[in-house]
Parts: structure tokens; C-alpha cells; sequence
């Protein structure tokens, strides 16, 4: 089937397998390998990136599924002149990260909840990241970051 | 400044943030185009006899390449890894006759696309015969069930005496025995193994694996195929965490590398997760016995250790792991009498090797149990019952009554300190209340007090590692570790300590890992191992570079060697007092390479301490016990960056208490795994764990210059005790004594029942 879509902002078109993962037409078919596939339930979020802005676990989208739509991953997230977005600013700030394999998925699940919600408490950050797993950092760092990243670091 | 004990951000960050960071799957080097995509077929039987292999539907499927079984690789068996186990349990590379756990392989697909092998490894068809299984230990320890019956049983080795000694508590007031379960658990790093081979024109292979220990993996390959380790060159791209599974290499990854060979194209893998959580090893598991005895003033006068590990189907490190849990089992305490054995047996379930601390926590953790159990049995204080057993202060070694060597040490300070962040007389207060009011929410604080090993010698010999520095006429400089790192920041750490000696600035200094053929005797990242030797090494290594620009300076400058002094602001060397005829270290490399290769050797390993207080909540009413603070001294001597110090103490905490909490995986009586997935398996989420709470200490270690031990795997060393002493705490005023991990809401709310009805 052909598909057409937007990447981090560059539209596309590419014929692919009707049941082709999403994460896997990133991976393969856009050479964009930033996001990565943690399981195959999805349980640990590894996969997330932003469909329509909104976050997904692209492991369980087909790739014809964002035809039509806008898809962002890590790799379009810092600006044109390598800029770190405050997200990823904060995350490598704080160590909110460790192996880095959770770090995409992490990093665009924060984005999408800092969105929804610009000043979230700890604990809603803690529950907004409920899906997305990482065995390195414990979450500790990771919560701070995203805390950080929201400037409401001083709540904490 | 010095930028030692700085909190320094990684330089790993940038990439890893931007654009991910280059695994094994991520790869796209030359040499790997046009790969070929290996499927595993593996068993759905714990034990069964295959009586066929057809593979001739799967040949004709789209994409196949090769579809190949033991008998195409002519059937090899892989002898034990270690000369006193079992010589009779010895693995197939690819099942031949017998699977002996579900996830064992049995054939391999090779496919042009990945989607095809799926596709082709479900048309394998494969004949079995079931078996009956051994899936419990102490079943398998009966020896009725035999997986492999040329051995004559299904123990591969035993530690210790075979009988106890009779009057080991004769004259203690109070005896208390207990079995404690140390649960079956999934490594489960995010990323999976992986693996990519690729035969060179030069008769070379090239192998890229997500691996802990690559010179390791590349002897370990070589062996079980019958190569020359020369021919075999592997490479360490980005891993995507190990936590001691990935500590050298699987059989399944020499598969990869025989599948490459006999095809002669290149082949990669990457396990899905499902197939991670059969296949990959698993850690724990361990059935603990222990019995301690004393008098009714609080003092252990004898401890007994009772170790049965279960090892999985075929034998790996976790047949090796009793061996630390006794070496450690009296822990940080002056027991008078300690005596134990152990027993390591084969089962019909996934293999057993390191998982982040490797046979220490569950030394912790009897002890730990144990001393709860005495204190609960003479009614004192478990914080009290500690202080009057914990070894004293020492800074000269401290040998123990099973022979360990401690170098440095203060128990009695780490629980004070502990005690007192955790405001541990409020919190029995506030429990006091929550008991009077008979809330439905009680409050649980469990304590423990750790002393780990770390840093243990890799075969004879002291432990050691390998250091490569060497300064480029650009004023960059490179350094070559046999350190492995997956995640603990050694470029950040290691740029450090070469900064330190020289000036460079970090920025400048890149850090180069995992590739034999530029390492071939680096020894790898595990058992909380790189600071202290790899590290060490780095600044050894440094220095003598050092050195050596300070003695060709001194030729260049016509000066005694003496009169040379480091000017780090500018990264170069001159006369003292003759600042204005400098040369950097650059400008030294420029007429001759300025590189320096050194070995660090290590006089023995290192024992770091500490003490943490858990406290949660356990809702009577459920079951459910909700961890709300984790307060923590992690002695690990001199840091060296507190940032990354602090990220591995936060991340061990959260696997302990995921232990202790949630983690385990099960079998049902037929060998079938119940968590094969990360839906069924309990995973810990952010929302379990509370921010935790850090309290310092630093006791240097004279064992490097660095005054540094491990801290990789203090946290769940430390952690799992604590919270799971916290949750029987909170119940244990209703009755109950002990309850095994994980402490399910299930679990807590049967005790609860059973203590009540007085079973």
C-alpha cells in the first residue's frame, strides 16, 4: 500500500507491506533509528513517538495507519541549529538517562505530557509515564528531568 | 579545580538525546549489506524428546535462505564452562535429541527480511515427545526426574560440608529457622541480545554483539565453535543495558556467528521480547535455609546458611553463585559461629547467571531476613538487635568467619546515619499509633545493613584491567578501556580522570571500547568492577604518559627531568619557573606517537557497605504495600562523579524493590512460563517507587588511587531486604512472621488471613 506522510516536518510517500509497524517504517523505510522496539505487547513505551502531536507506542500502529498524518520522533525534536529541546536539555542535565535504549520513547512521552499538562506535579508526571519503562535510572532522574523541564523543578 | 568528585553531565548525552544511540539492530556498516535476518525456532516444551525436524515447508516460504538444524553444524556440545561442574551437562549448541526448557533452540531461519523469518520459523515443524519435567528445585534436587541422566543427577556441584555440625546452637537461648525464597527474576534489559556477523574476504569474522565482556564473548565463540580466536573480531556498539546478562556471550550468539559461516553472507538478530524473557538468562533463585541462634539480650551467637540454587536447564554462572552467597553470608555481622553449604541443580527452566549483584543480595537477604526473625522472636528492636552484632569500625582488614577479606569499613556509622535521615524513632512512633488506632493503612520500616564484594579477579591471578591513552598532535586524546560500558557514562568518567592528569579538557578525549582486535585482553563491565580497575587503570595509564612527555620534554628542553612540571590550564609541560618555553602535550606527539598501555592490577576486591530504611504502607484491607520512602547510605569509597554514582545507587534501588515488591517468574507445574511477556511479567513502573532519599558516605579504599569501590549493585544489595523487612513489618503485629517475595497484595492479604485464623 502507499503511504503518505509527514516526518519530523518532510513529507513522504513509500509503498510498504500492509502490515508493516510503524516503528518499523521509521526504522527501516525512513532510516530514522532513534526509537527503538522494547517489547512486543505494548507494555514499555521504548517505541513512543507523536502522531497528530498526541503521543502513540508506534509497535502497535500500522505503518498505513499514519497515512495522512504528521509523525514526530526524537530525531526532529531539537531545533534547526542543534538546539536541544528543554526536554532532552533536561533529561541529559538531571542524568535522566543511563543505557539510553528508553531515552526516545521517554523523551517523547515527556514531551506529550508536558503538553497535556505544563505543570505537573511529581506525581503526575510518575503516572503520565506510567507506559513507558526504563531499567537503568529507577524513574528518579527521570522524574526530575521532566520536573526540571516543566520549570517546576522547586515543587518537587 | 580539580574535577575530581565533580558532578560532571555526560558526554554520551547529546547523540543518545538526538539522534538514539547506535545498537546492534541500529547498525548499518558496510559489511553488513545485504544481511541476512536469523529467526530462532525454539522449544514449547520444558522436556521433551524430539523425534523429528521437518523443515521443508519453511524451505519453500518466502524469502527463506536456509533453514538449519544441529545435524548442520554437526551437532555440537558445548562443555561446561567450568571444570567442577557435572562434566556430563554439557549444552547443544542447537537441541540434537532432548529440549530441556521452553526457549531452547532447536533451528534457525535465515531469511532476506526480517518479517519473513517469522513467517517461515512457524512452518519448522518439530516432532516432540514429552518428558516429565523438573521445574521446582527441591523437586529437582530429589533427583526423580534426571535432565541429564548420563550425569546420574541433577546436582552440578555442592559447596560446603554435606552434615552440619549437631552443636552449632547449643547453648542459645532462642533458635529461629526459616526457609526464605530468593524468587526467580528476568534480567530484561531494554534492550534485548543482538547480535550481527559478517565473514570477511580475509577468512576473518566479524561479530557485533551487545555484550558486558567482548574479549570475553570472542574466546567464549571461538571455543564452542572450534576457532581460532584470531579469526574472530567483535565489536561493542551501543548496549542497551546488561545487568549481568549479558556478561560474555549465549550460545545463541555463536549460532549467529556459525549461521554467518556456513552461509558465508552476513546475518544479524535481535530478539524480541518475548523470546528475551524465555532465552536470555535469568537471575536469583535460590531456596535459602537459615537458622540463627542467640540469647534473649539480642546477641547472634550462630548462623547457619542453607543454600539450594537453581541453575536452570543447563549449567552457566549461577551454578557459581552459591560460592559468593556463603562467602558473604554473615555479612556485616561478628557472628561467633557461622557455618553453610550449598547445592546447585539443574531444572527444567531458562539458565541461570548474573543479575545485577549475582549471589550477594540473596546473602543480604537471608541474613537480613534472619535477623528480623530473631529480633521479632525476642521482642527488641531489629534497628537494636543490628547494633549489637554489626562488626565494629575497622581500617586494617577484617577477616570473616568465612574467610573474606574486608578492606575497609563502618557498619555501626552507616546505620547511624541511616536511622537518623530516616527519623526511625518517629517513624516506630507513628507506627505505635497507626497499630493503637488500627488503621486501615499500617505503617512497615524495615532496615538492612549491606557489605557487598566487588571487583572479584575473572580467573587466577589479581584482579586487573587494561588502559590505552594516547595524545594526538591535535591536542585530542583517545583512551582504549577494557571496560564495557552500557550505560554507566565511562566516556564521561573516564575523560575525567585523563583530564585530570593532563588538562585536556573532556571535550577532547574520546573513549573507545569493545573492539578485540583495538582491546583483546580488556576484561569487561560487571560485578561493580570499572572505577575501581578500569578506571584505576585509566589513571594509571595517564600518569605514565605523563611521565613519559616529562622525559622527552626534558630532552627537548635540555633540563633535568625533575625540574619538569605539569601546567594543566594550558595541557602541557615545562621547565619549572620557564613557564614561557612550554611544549603541550601535543606538540609532543607530533614527532613521536605519545601513547601509553598499562595494566592496572588490583591488590583483591573491595568491599563496600551501607544501610538503608525502607518504609511503606500496607492496606490491610487489600494487601497492597506501597513503598513511600527508601532512605539510603551507600558507602562505595572516594566518587569520582556524584551525578553517575548517584544514577547507579537509584537504579539498583528500584530492581531491589521491584524484587521485594513485584518481580518474579513463574512457571506452572509443567515448565511452562507464566511471565513470558512484559504484560504478564511485573515490570516496575515509575509509579511504584517513591523519589528516593541519598545520604552520604565515603570510606576510601586503599586497593586504588582512586580510593573507590563498586556501587553498580549496591542498590538492590541494600533495597530488597529493606522493603521487603518493611511490608512483614506492617503485618507483623497481626501475626505474621515471615512472607516470601514478591510481597503481592495477594500474597500480604493471605498472611494477613492466616496469621489471623492462627495457621
Amino acid at each position: 500500500m502507499q503511504v503518505t506522510t509527514t516526518v519530523n516536518g518532510a513529507q513522504r510517500s513509500d509503498e510498504v507491506e500492509d502490515r508493516l509497524l510503524l516503528v518499523h517504517y521509521l526504522r527501516e523505510v525512513c532510516d530514522l533509528r532513534a526509537t527503538n522496539v522494547g517489547c512486543d505487547t505494548t507494555s514499555c513505551g521504548a517505541c513512543t513517538v507523536l502522531l497528530d502531536g498526541e503521543s502513540v507506542k508506534s509497535c502497535t500502529v500500522l505503518a498505513v495507519q499514519a497515512d495522512g498524518r504528521e509523525v514526530s520522533t526524537v530525531e526532529g525534536l531539537a531545533g534547526a541549529d542543534g538546539t536541544m529541546h528543554p526536554v532532552q536539555a533536561a533529561f541529559r542535565q538531571e542524568h535522566g538517562l543511563q543505557c539510553g535504549f528508553c531515552t526516545p520513547g521517554m523523551v517523547m512521552a515527556s514531551v506529550s505530557l508536558l503538553k497535556d499538562n505544563p505543570s505537573p506535579t511529581e506525581q503526575q508526571v510518575r503516572e503520565g509515564l506510567e507506559g513507558n519503562f526504563c531499567r537503568c535510572t529507577g524513574y528518579h532522574n527521570i522524574v526530575k528531568a521532566v520536573l526540571a523541564a516543566a520549570g517546576s523543578g522547586a515543587k518537587a | 579545580m580539580s574535577i575530581m568528585g565533580t558532578r560532571v553531565v555526560r558526554v554520551e548525552d547529546p547523540l543518545l538525546l538526538t539522534t538514539g544511540a547506535t545498537y546492534t539492530e541500529d547498525l548499518r556498516s558496510e559489511q553488513l549489506v545485504g544481511a541476512l535476518h536469523l529467526t530462532f525456532v525454539r522449544s514449547p516444551l520444558a522436556h521433551a524428546r524430539i523425534l523429528s525436524v521437518d523443515t521443508e515447508e519453511a524451505l519453500a516460504a518466502p524469502g527463506v535462505v536456509a533453514v538449519l538444524t544441529a545435524a548442520d553444524f554437526g551437532r555440537p556440545e558445548l562443555p561446561p564452562m567450568m571444570p567442577m561442574f557435572n562434566q556430563a551437562m554439557t549444552t547443544p549448541l542447537l537441541a540434537t535429541d532432548v529440549v530441556r526448557f521452553v526457549g531452547e533452540p532447536v533451528a534457525v531461519v535465515l531469511t532476506e527480511q526480517a518479517y519473513q523469518g517469522q513467517d517461515a520459523a512457524e512452518l519448522v515443524v518439530v516432532d516432540y515427545d514429552t518428558l516429565a519435567p523438573a521445574v521446582d528445585m527441591r523437586d529437582a534436587a530429589r533427583d526423580e526426574v534426571l535432565l541429564f541422566p548420563a550425569a546420574g543427577t541433577n546436582t552440578i556441584m555442592t559447596f560446603g560440608s554435606e552434615s552440619f555440625d549437631e552443636t552449632l546452637f547449643d547453648g542459645c537461648e532462642v533458635v529461629v529457622t526459616q526457609e526464605i525464597h530468593n524468587q526467580r527474576l528476568a534480567a530484561a534489559p531494554m534492550e534485548g541480545r543482538a547480535a550481527a556477523a559478517a565473514p570477511g574476504a580475509d577468512g576473518r569474522l566479524t561479530l557485533w554483539l551487545s555484550t558486558q565482556a567482548a574479549a570475553a564473548a570472542r574466546g567464549a565463540i571461538a571455543g564452542w565453535l572450534g576457532l581460532d580466536p584470531a579469526t574472530i573480531r567483535v565489536i561493542t556498539p551501543d548496549v542497551g543495558g546488561g545487568f549481568g546478562a549479558k556478561i560474555g556471550a549465549d550460545p545463541d550468539h555463536a549460532v549467529v556467528a556459525a549461521a554467518a559461516l556456513a552461509v558465508g553472507r552476513p546475518v544479524r538478530w535481535a530478539e524480541t521480547r518475548s523470546e528475551n524473557m524465555v532465552a536470555m538468562t535469568h537471575g536469583r533463585a535460590q531456596v535459602n535455609t537459615v537458622t540463627i541462634g542467640g540469647s534473649r539480650d539480642g546477641t547472634v551467637q550462630a548462623y547457619r546458611l542453607d543454600v539450594l540454587q537453581d541453575c536452570g536447564a543447563y549449567p552457566r554462572l549461577g551454578a557459581v553463585l552459591p560460592g559468593l552467597t556463603l562467602l558473604m553470608g554473615p555479612a556485616v555481622y561478628a557472628f561467633p559461629k557461622v557455618e553453610g553449604r550449598a547445592r546447585s541443580v539443574v531444572t527444567n527452566t531458562t539458565p541461570i547467571s548474573a543479575y545485577r549483584g549475582a549471589g550477594r543480595p540473596e546473602a543480604t537477604h537471608a541474613v537480613e531476613r534472619a535477623l528480623d526473625l530473631f529480633a521479632a522472636e525476642i521482642g527488641m528492636d531489629p534497628a537494636q538487635v543490628r547494633k549489637r552484632n554489626l562488626v565494629p569500625a575497622f581500617s586494617a582488614p577484617h577477616t570473616t568467619a568465612t574467610g573474606a577479606v574486608y578492606d575497609t569499613g563502618d557498619y555501626p556509622e552507616a546505620l547511624d546515619r541511616a536511622l537518623e535521615a530516616a527519623g526511625y524513632d518517629a517513624l516506630r512512633a507513628e507506627q505505635a499509633q497507626r497499630r493503637e488506632r488500627g488503621d486501615a493503612k499500617q505503617l512497615g520500616i524495615g532496615i538492612s545493613v549491606y557489605v557487598e564484594i566487588t571487583g572479584s579477579a575473572v580467573g587466577p591471578g589479581n584482579p586487573h584491567e587494561v588502559a590505552d591513552i594516547e595524545v594526538h598532535p591535535d591536542g585530542s586524546a583517545t583512551v582504549l578501556t577494557g571496560t564495557s560500558p552500557h550505560g554507566q557514562g565511562h566516556a564521561t568518567a573516564w575523560a575525567m580522570l585523563a583530564s585530570e592528569e593532563t588538562g585536556i579538557p573532556i571535550e577532547k578525549i574520546h573513549v573507545k571500547h569493545g573492539d578485540t582486535d583495538a582491546v583483546p585482553d580488556g576484561i569487561g563491565t560487571f560485578g561493580s568492577r570499572s572505577l575501581q580497575q578500569g578506571g584505576a587503570a585509566v589513571r594509571q595509564a595517564t600518569q605514565e604518559l605523563v611521565e613519559l612527555a616529562r622525559a622527552r620534554a626534558a630532552e627537548l628542553l635540555e633540563a633535568n627531568v625533575d625540574d619538569i612540571v605539569v601546567d594543566k590550564g594550558r595541557a602541557a609541560v615545562h621547565v619549572a619557573g620557564s613557564p614561557d618555553a612550554a611544549l603541550t602535550f601535543a606538540q609532543l606527539a607530533e614527532t613521536e606517537r605519545l601513547s601509553v598501555r598499562s595494566v592496572f592490577e588490583a591488590p583483591g576486591p573491595t568491599f563496600p557497605f551501607g544501610a538503608h530504611v525502607a518504609v511503606v504502607e500496607v492496606d490491610q484491607q487489600t494487601g497492597k504495600a506501597r513503598l513511600q520512602r527508601l532512605i539510603a547510605v551507600d558507602d562505595a569509597g572516594t566518587i569520582l562523579n556524584p551525578l553517575l554514582a548517584e544514577g547507579q545507587r537509584h537504579g539498583g534501588y528500584a530492581q531491589g524493590a521491584a524484587q521485594a515488591l513485584m518481580e518474579e517468574f513463574t512457571y506452572d507445574a509443567e515448565g511452562n512460563p507464566e511471565t513470558s511477556t512484559l504484560a504478564t511479567y511485573p515490570f516496575l513502573s515509575a509509579t511504584e517507587v517513591p523519589s528516593f532519599e541519598l545520604v552520604g558516605m565515603a570510606t576510601a579504599t586503599p586497593y586504588n588511587t582512586l580510593g573507590a569501590k563498586g556501587v553498580g549493585e549496591a542498590g538492590t544489595i541494600g533495597a530488597t531486604p529493606a522493603v521487603h523487612n518493611a511490608v512483614v513489618d506492617a503485618v507483623s503485629h497481626l501475626g505474621v512472621r515471615h512472607l516470601d517475595m514478591p510481597t503481592t497484595p495477594q500474597r500480604v492479604f493471605r498472611a494477613i488471613q492466616q496469621a489471623q485464623k492462627g495457621i
